[in-house]
């Protein structure tokens, strides 16, 4: 299986691509379409220097060429969310070049998925299929919303590899600040261009492209199913017909779009209202250098800084809030990244999702999670009653320290009291010691519970064990 | 370039133009005419030269990223033939 | 007061000869008794102009008045005029009521002028005789029977016959120059880049160009100093600063070099235009400049070329009018498709419809590379014969048109016959090089225009030379008879 991914970012700028109006999501129909964004006669496009800054940072965080000079062209077509008859798109020489990124696959395995190009484009207004006295009516409020349209390469060979790169983008983005990444509200969609060649052969097959998905879920059951059909074709010795198809999302289907009798012939040519966009050095420089660290920079430092392991880095960066989460974590810990990591993946990561919360409304702060840290790493508390610990701080009971005193959660580590409480434990288990002594060690575990059981699970676990083992001797 | 009734009818559905039947042929004689016309540019070799597509050697300016136009849905739609609810209405779109 | 040009008016408003009312007064009863013969008007303000006259005598009372304010004048229906039908010569846009001023408009509203109303043209700005205006063809004052040119044919009538003193244009490939030389007015179309497009209805969008058409170079010279400008709306504006053009206006010619392209005066010629040209760079040379044969090679290629680059350009300016969100929408569309193409259909006449159908098909795949492409890079050929000849000499100058005006219907049967009226002014628009056409005499009866092209933003230089050649001939006072 062959996969290209068209992903079309919508850029958070404040205005249009060309126009000063807002691009505020949901505002009333037609109430953010300012007179260019509505097509009128006589009105003219300004390019906006927002977009184009959003578009260079990511040409630079991919290591592409951000173009010199890019050429804004007209796609001409006629559709009713179209209020000129063209779109006003990048055709021939597009900002922003050939780059690469590198995709996380299970068990570590990473791969390098290659770039073709980035465009800067304006994005198409809605028509709402409701019944309007048997029309559709035509909100153009999006219309001319900037878009950065990314292209892959046909580098992509499974349903796997599509979402890791896809999810990497999107990670990329939101780490760049140049997209919300809202899906619900389109501000991230995918196109998915899917052939299959049969093993030994050269040239790729023909290809249907998977329009507007707007879901990794959905993409992966797209492709699941397109990669299905099409087998199906092939092996029936058909033919694969080069279309345009549409994911059924209650079907769970790709079916094609009531294709058109003739291909598109979008007339395509340089848009005489609009002038050569020049970028020079200094201007592409001094963008690269107000860059954040990059999520696979990220990545690598949180491997050979921080010592975790690929998957935990990868994971811990797969979006540039929960990186920042997490080290803040590990530096309240006092340096204990690992426990820090698992933390952070573990508990705290189950608890933000079992109560739907997002990271930023999180009850529990970085400084508090790091400060329980802290306390499992200086033998305050064991693991086991840190679990008990963090629930009370998700609860609002305080932080750990105020948690472990009310409660009472101290861990006890006077040797005397520890060894006063497996006194009686063995006096009360004389059978299983006098087994234990002939050899049957596994009791070992009997006897540490039974302490355990006896302190509240307060008492050192390593220390009841040493003590249990001198006793039983 | 002679064109064909075809070609005719396959420009005017391109560019959404509804042509009348009877006058396809007298379309055909005009864009012929005009594109003999034009194809008078082949007399000269521009092989190697740089297509001008502006008079000035000039860049984009580039504008602020600030809001500055206000809702004035009313006062823009008054020319529009069929509105409802601040919507345009055209006949059903089929996707 | 008929035969006055802007200045002379200006002073005697400022002399309090006459108020700016009184003015307004004037001309719009000049315009309601001869502009029907004529048909040079597509719509007349006359109630918003006399508030504005009133504004602007306020002004004048109060000591506030520039040189243009309480001045009377037409835009050209291109420009977009707020509250004011835009109809662009278009049954497309015949309801259409702009909601908003073109710069051009604002700004000339800024300077104090009263506009009397909108001038027909021809539909969309495509055409050189104003016969394929939806609202009728206008009649040349000079002999009614002919055509006045176009596009902008009725501001050029409405000018000769004085009906209003002053107005705007648009060129695109002439459209100023050529009806002002059949209508024997002064005409000025700016480098491209200098007068802002926003609010200007698009044709083709690298060649469009608003500038004035007057009486007289001085009058042109007025009008520029508050169209002229840095757009911010406008991508393709240029930021220079404007000159005051009426500050150099008398400048000696001695020495100026005028450069003969030697391509303009060969065959095609109507020889009582060639001598009339001859007779203005005679009087040129008496000026004190010097006249220089040159060579624009590639000039025959500029009607071929532009009319693959204009026609491609506006297929796609014009896809917008869609029956959608304003203009013409046909009766009970079937459904989307029949939307489209019965407004469209029904909304342009046949011209823009040729236009619109040879731009789509030069920009359609297979042809692109042939047409399109091609012709680009002819312009820059062509723009690169210019840019030589101005090492050499100061200003170029040759006929606008190759004959006087021709009858009604004469050429609406052959386009190309008609593409052919404007082979010496399209090439300018293809360099975007300021041109001017001033009156040089007359042939059979007829007026006769001289073209002045310049460098890029030479505007000044033109209405310098215009304006010392109008200083000691008067041919640009002539008037046409059976106006009174």
């Amino acid at each position: 299986m062959v996969i290209g991914l068209e992903i079309h970012a919508q850029l958070a700028t404040k205005t249009k691509i060309f126009s000063a109006a807002s691009t505020a999501f949901g505002a009333e129909p037609n109430t953010q379409a300012c007179a260019i964004d509505l097509g009128l006669p006589g009105v003219l496009p300004v390019l906006n220097r927002e977009a184009v800054h959003m578009a260079t940072k990511f040409g630079l965080a991919i290591d592409a060429e951000v173009a010199h000079k890019s050429v804004f062209a007209r796609k001409n077509y006629f559709y009713p969310d179209l209020p000129k008859g063209y779109q006003i798109s990048q055709f021939e020489l597009p900002i922003v070049g050939i780059g690469e990124i590198e995709i996380d696959l299970e068990n570590g395995v990473t791969k390098m998925i290659g770039v073709t190009r980035a465009h800067l484009e304006e994005d198409a207004g809605k028509s709402l299929h409701e019944d309007y006295h048997g029309m559709s009516g035509i909100d153009l409020n999006r219309a001319g919303t900037p878009l950065l349209e990314i292209v892959s390469e046909p580098d992509i060979r499974s349903a796997a590899e599509a979402i890791a790169y896809a999810k990497k983008i999107h990670s990329l983005v939101q780490y760049l600040e140049i997209c919300d990444g809202n899906m619900q509200e389109g501000s991230f969609r995918m196109d998915v261009n899917i052939s299959l060649r049969p093993r030994g052969q050269e040239e790729y097959g023909t290809r249907a492209e998977i329009k507007n998905l707007n879901s990794f879920r959905f993409m992966e059951k797209a492709i699941a199913y397109e990669f299905d059909r099409q087998m199906y074709i092939l092996e029936d010795g058909g033919k694969v017909v080069q279309e345009t198809r549409l994911y059924d999302v209650d079907k769970g289907e790709t079916r094609s779009m009531r294709s058109k009798e003739e291909a598109n012939d979008y007339r395509y040519f340089p848009d005489p209202d609009l002038l050569p966009c020049v970028l020079d050095n200094e201007y592409i420089e001094s963008v690269r250098k107000e860059l954040p660290e990059l999520p696979n920079e990220k990545k690598h430092r949180f491997i050979t800084h921080l010592g975790l392991s690929a998957y935990d880095a990868g994971v811990l960066t797969g979006s540039r809030e929960l990186a920042t989460y997490f080290e803040a974590v590990a530096e309240a810990a006092g340096g204990e990244n690992k426990l820090a990591a698992n933390w952070v993946m573990g508990e705290f990561s189950a608890a933000l999702n079992k109560d739907g919360v997002s990271l930023a409304d999180s009850p529990v702060s970085a400084e508090m999670l790091g400060g329980m840290i802290r306390r499992i790493s200086d033998n305050t508390i064991s693991g086991k009653i840190a679990k008990q610990v963090f629930e009370a701080m998700w609860s609002g009971e305080g932080d750990a320290d105020v948690v472990i005193e009310k409660g009472g959660l101290k861990q006890i580590t006077d040797s005397g009291a520890i060894e006063a409480m497996i006194d009686e434990v063995i006096a009360a288990n004389p059978a299983q010691a006098e087994q234990f002594r002939a050899g049957k060690e596994q009791l070992l575990g009997f006897f540490v519970g039974q302490v355990m059981k006896a302190s509240k699970g307060q008492a050192n676990p390593s220390q009841v064990n040493k003590i249990l083992r001198d006793k039983l001797k | 370039m002679s064109l064909e009734k075809t070609d005719i009818e396959k420009i005017a559905h391109l560019a959404r133009l509804a042509i009348d039947e009877a006058a396809i042929p007298g379309y055909a004689e005009d864009l012929s005419g005009i594109l003999s016309l034009v194809e008078e540019m082949n007399a000269v070799d521009t092989d190697g030269v740089e297509p001008l597509a502006h008079p000035h050697d000039a860049d984009q300016r580039l504008r602020d990223d600030l809001v500055t136009e206000e809702n004035q849905r009313e006062h823009l739609q008054q020319n529009a033939p069929q509105v409802d609810a601040g919507l345009f209405l055209v006949p059903k779109v089929i996707e | 007061m008929k035969n006055r040009t802007l200045s002379e008016l200006s002073q005697l408003l400022r002399d309090r000869e006459v108020s700016s009312v009184e003015l307004a007064e004037y001309y719009l009863e000049r315009i309601g008794r001869v502009g029907p013969e004529l048909n040079s008007f597509i719509s007349v303000t006359g109630e918003q102009a006399l508030s504005q006259a009133a504004e602007a005598d306020r002004l004048i009372a109060a000591g506030q008045a520039g040189p243009l304010t309480g001045l009377p004048i037409a835009h050209k229906d291109i420009f977009c005029t707020q509250g004011v039908r835009t109809s662009c010569g278009s049954k497309m846009l015949d309801n259409f009521i702009a909601p908003y001023d073109a710069t051009v408009v604002e700004k000339m509203q800024q300077s104090g002028v009263v506009m009397l109303g909108k001038t027909n043209m021809d539909e969309y700005a495509m055409g050189s005789s104003n016969e394929n205006s939806h609202y009728g063809p206008v009649s040349n004052p000079w002999n009614r029977e002919t055509v006045p040119g176009g596009s902008s044919g009725g501001s050029a009538a409405a000018v000769a016959a004085r009906l209003v003193p002053a107005a705007t244009g648009t060129d695109t490939g002439g459209s100023i120059r050529q009806p002002a030389a059949l209508c024997g007015i002064t005409g000025l179309k700016p480098t491209y880049g200098r007068v802002s497009r926003w609010g200007m209805i698009a044709f083709a969008s690298s060649l469009d160009q608003g500038g004035p058409m007057t009486q007289s170079a001085e009058d042109a010279a007025m009008m520029l100093n508050a169209m002229a400008g840095f757009d911010p709306k406008d991508s393709t504006s240029m930021e220079r600063e404007v000159p005051d053009y009426t500050a150099t206006l008398n400048e000696s010619l001695e020495g100026v070099r005028i450069g003969l392209p030697k391509e303009y005066f060969s065959e095609g010629l109507d020889s009582g235009i060639g001598k009339v040209v001859e007779e203005a760079i005679e009087e040129y040379r008496k000026m004190g400049a010097e006249i220089v044969e040159i060579e624009l090679p590639n000039s025959g290629l500029a009607v071929p070329t532009y009319y693959v680059l204009a026609p491609a350009e506006c297929s796609s300016n014009l896809s917008r009018y869609d029956g959608v969100r304003y203009g013409y929408r046909c009766e009970d569309p079937k459904n989307l498709e029949d939307l489209y193409k019965r407004s469209r259909g029904e909304g342009f006449g046949a011209e823009v419809k040729r236009r619109i159908m040879i731009g789509a098909y030069v920009l359609s795949a297979g042809y692109y590379d042939a047409y399109y492409l091609k012709a680009q890079r002819l312009r820059r050929l062509i723009s690169e014969d210019f840019h030589n000849a101005f090492e050499k000499v100061d200003v170029i100058m040759g006929p606008v048109t190759p004959t006087t005006a021709f009858r009604q219907g004469e050429k609406s049967d052959n386009p190309v016959t008609m593409y052919l009226s404007d082979i010496y002014t399209i090439a300018v628009n293809l360099a975007g090089l300021p041109g001017m056409s001033i009156p040089a005499g007359f042939s059979d009866g007829m007026p006769v225009g001289l073209q002045l092209i310049g460098n890029h933003f030479d505007e000044s230089r033109l209405l310098n030379l215009a304006h010392r050649y109008q200083q000691t001939t008067d041919w640009h006072r002539q008037m046409p008879e059976g106006v009174e």
